[in-house]
């Protein structure tokens, strides 16, 4: 799950991160009161689910509370990667003395939390790693001790070379550490990490995501999740248990597992055809499940063809054609539906579906080559 | 032969009394596997019973259920909150083969019980996998023993029914299986496609490997370069999720394009590079294994 940069601010704040403070508009109006209350130059910030807000034009200084309002009248309602702005993040505008990154992850390859600290801060780390990766030092938590004292202190001073301010960016990270752990992160930075020409160290721009196996343990965190910020179809599928991600192709793919559901997506374009959608119903086989699915990818309007690709270990196949049978009598799908069902209860499945009038086969490249034939056929004639 | 589990496994269920646990107990006692006992805290002292008037003890905890029947592997169907501390539990128990068919549990817990399970020397199968077959000895896990045959490949794999598919092609055109390995789709699993084909590797059984991949990560690019370095045997691959979008999970917690690595077409290269054969469908993978045999 991802959460919204003036939340992950809330979070680091209240685990004693040094964060200047902040305040969320959704109009015009809320942004030049917020703005005429500090007092100062404040910066407007997009608060959206994407990089590259900045580029984007997401981010903008206003000198007056009047401009505050200009500006967050142009950010508010910006589509940044696809997505809508409806929320601007209003925080005083800080002097810079320098900028650092710090950021932990859950790292696969050594299976523990590493942390990653850099002198180039305000910049994406990826474009760091790949063009200095020696800019970057890391440090592997063991996750039974947490970040110790000593090794805190030592990626402070890979980062500052004052006393005052390597003992802040120690206690920093420490903190940042137990945000971390205590949110149920799989990633946590701040970037960029700021001093002032005062000396202070501050975090200015934040970044969570939540692993969300944590989120039935983690209330609170679970409350962060704005439904507004993502396509309503993906909501609408989480909430029926299923895990579907939209594309933009026009055959839609209704398939039970993650690894078939991807494989069949590539089997659609290798056939020439351009999958709509993932969408995994799951290992357990609940017709309900079948009806809920088919109501999602009946509301993409891109949809010209539905597939299903279902084998059938613990699901039942049977189940699964009773499902197709009552969504058809529940809601009206428009278009035509290629079904491909084999393994458990196969031929009962097959008969449910025959007595329907759906005919069906049991080999996955000749449902997805029909399903690519009738969106309109292979667009191949170019090649 | 076969690799991590044969017909002399002595199981444990853990969560035999729950709805997946009792279903897929039942499963794996039809196919022949030597359940030896159940852990269910609270139901300790009740039996199990199962299919064919088979009964199986049921016990509160692994330490008294290992001590009374000798088991050395369990496998895990508890829920995700309590799942991490079934592994380390069974770990504690000095089981050597830990399968946890669980998915859901928090990675955080995961980068914790890794290094416990590995300390004590076990063998830890997933979480959020199938489990393991070999075919007309021993499953563990929910692989439908009904698409399996036994004989000469080896299979291991992210996923659960894109191998069902792979390996129900196989068994279709005669070529059987000596294990086949769902090692699971979190971002963390206690065992690794290198393990897999080290194991692959010694089983004398074992003539030619299959290896499914999917996006994320680095190990399927670590385990070619193993490959080339440690393997005698041919080993063809399958990589699902070139069509994925890059930062969205596809389903397995895994499964996520990071930035611009872990993709499919930098996993298809690393095989090409090391000599493994690569399918471009899941259908192709019975030509190139009979080729390979």
């Amino acid at each position: 799950m991802n959460i919204h940069e003036y939340q992950a601010r809330e979070i680091l704040r209240a685990h004693g991160v040094p964060v200047p403070p902040g305040e969320v508009a959704e109009t015009p109006e809320q942004a030049e009161t917020i703005a005429a209350r500090f007092g100062a130059r404040v910066v407007i910030k997009a608060q959206v689910h994407a990089g590259g807000r900045g580029k984007a034009g997401g981010v903008q200084l206003a000198a007056t509370p009047a401009e505050a309002r200009e500006k967050a009248a142009r950010i508010l309602g910006m589509e940044i990667k696809g997505l809508r702005v409806k929320k601007v993040l209003v925080t005083p505008a800080e002097e810079i003395a320098s900028e650092s990154y710090v950021g932990v992850i859950v790292d696969r390859a050594s299976k523990r939390p590493v942390f990653m600290v850099s002198r180039e801060g305000g910049v994406d780390i990826e474009e760091v790693a790949a063009r200095a990766p020696g800019a970057i030092r890391r440090l592997v938590v063991d996750p039974r001790y947490g970040l110790l004292p000593h090794q805190a202190y030592w990626l402070a001073t890979t980062l500052y070379d004052e006393a005052p301010q390597q003992r802040a960016c120690a206690a920093i990270l420490r903190n940042l550490y137990r945000a971390f752990v205590e949110s149920g992160a799989s990633l946590a930075e701040i970037n960029p990490l700021i001093t002032t020409p005062a000396g202070e160290v501050k975090a200015i721009d934040a970044k969570f995501n939540i692993d969300d196996n944590e989120l039935f343990r983690r209330e609170s965190i679970a409350a962060l999740r704005d439904v507004s910020a993502e396509p309503p179809a993906e909501t609408a599928a989480r909430e029926a248990g299923l895990t579907y991600i939209q594309l933009d192709g026009n055959i839609g793919a209704v398939v039970n597992g993650a690894g078939l559901a991807m494989a069949t997506m590539d089997l659609i374009k290798f056939y020439g055809g351009e999958p709509a959608n993932f969408l995994d119903i799951g290992g357990s086989s609940n017709p309900e499940k079948v009806v809920n699915a088919l109501r999602i990818i009946t509301r993409d309007p891109k949809v010209k063809v539905i597939l299903f690709n279902i084998f059938g270990g613990i699901t039942r196949c049977d189940d699964v054609a009773n499902g197709i049978v009552e969504a058809s009598r529940r809601i009206e799908i428009r278009v035509p539906l290629v079904i491909r069902l084999t393994g458990t209860n196969e031929g009962l499945a097959l008969d449910i579906l025959q007595q329907a009038g759906f005919g069906a086969t049991t080999s996955m490249d000749e449902v997805v080559q029909k399903a690519v034939e009738m969106a309109g056929g292979a667009p191949r004639a170019t090649d | 032969m076969a690799i991590f589990a044969d017909e002399s496994t002595r199981l444990i269920v853990q969560g035999i009394t729950g709805r997946d646990g009792s279903f897929h107990a039942r499963q794996m006692m039809d196919y022949g596997t030597h359940i030896v006992a159940g852990v269910t805290p609270g139901k300790g002292g009740q039996w199990f019973e199962g299919p064919g008037g088979k009964r199986v003890p049921v016990f509160d905890t692994m330490d008294r259920a290992v001590g009374e029947t000798g088991a050395d592997a369990s496998v895990i169907y508890v829920p995700p909150a309590f799942a991490a501390d079934a592994i380390l539990e069974a770990a504690d128990a000095g089981i050597r083969l830990i399968v946890a068919i669980t998915e859901g549990i928090p990675v955080l817990d995961m980068t914790r019980v890794y290094p416990f399970v590995a300390e004590k020397g076990a063998r830890l199968v997933g979480p959020n996998c199938p489990g393991l077959i070999s075919p007309g000895r021993c499953k563990i896990g929910i692989i439908p023993g009904s698409i399996v045959t036994r004989g000469p490949v080896g299979v291991v794999s992210r996923s659960g029914t894109l191998t069902y598919e792979v390996v129900n092609q196989l068994t279709r055109a005669g070529i059987g299986q000596t294990t086949c390995v769902g090692i699971g789709g979190d971002p963390i699993i206690g065992t690794s496609f290198i393990d897999c084909l080290a194991a692959f590797e010694e089983d004398e059984e074992t003539r030619a490997v299959v290896m499914i991949g999917e996006i994320g990560g680095t190990d399927e690019q670590e385990a070619a370069a193993f490959a080339r370095q440690n393997l005698s045997k041919p080993v063809v691959g399958f990589i699902a999720g070139q069509t994925a979008p890059p930062g969205r999970r596809m389903g397995h917690a895994g499964a996520i394009i990071s930035g611009s690595s872990g993709t499919a077409a930098e996993k298809i290269r690393a095989f090409e590079e090391n000599g493994i054969r690569v399918a471009r469908r899941p259908i192709e993978v019975v030509g190139l294994i009979q080729e390979a045999l």
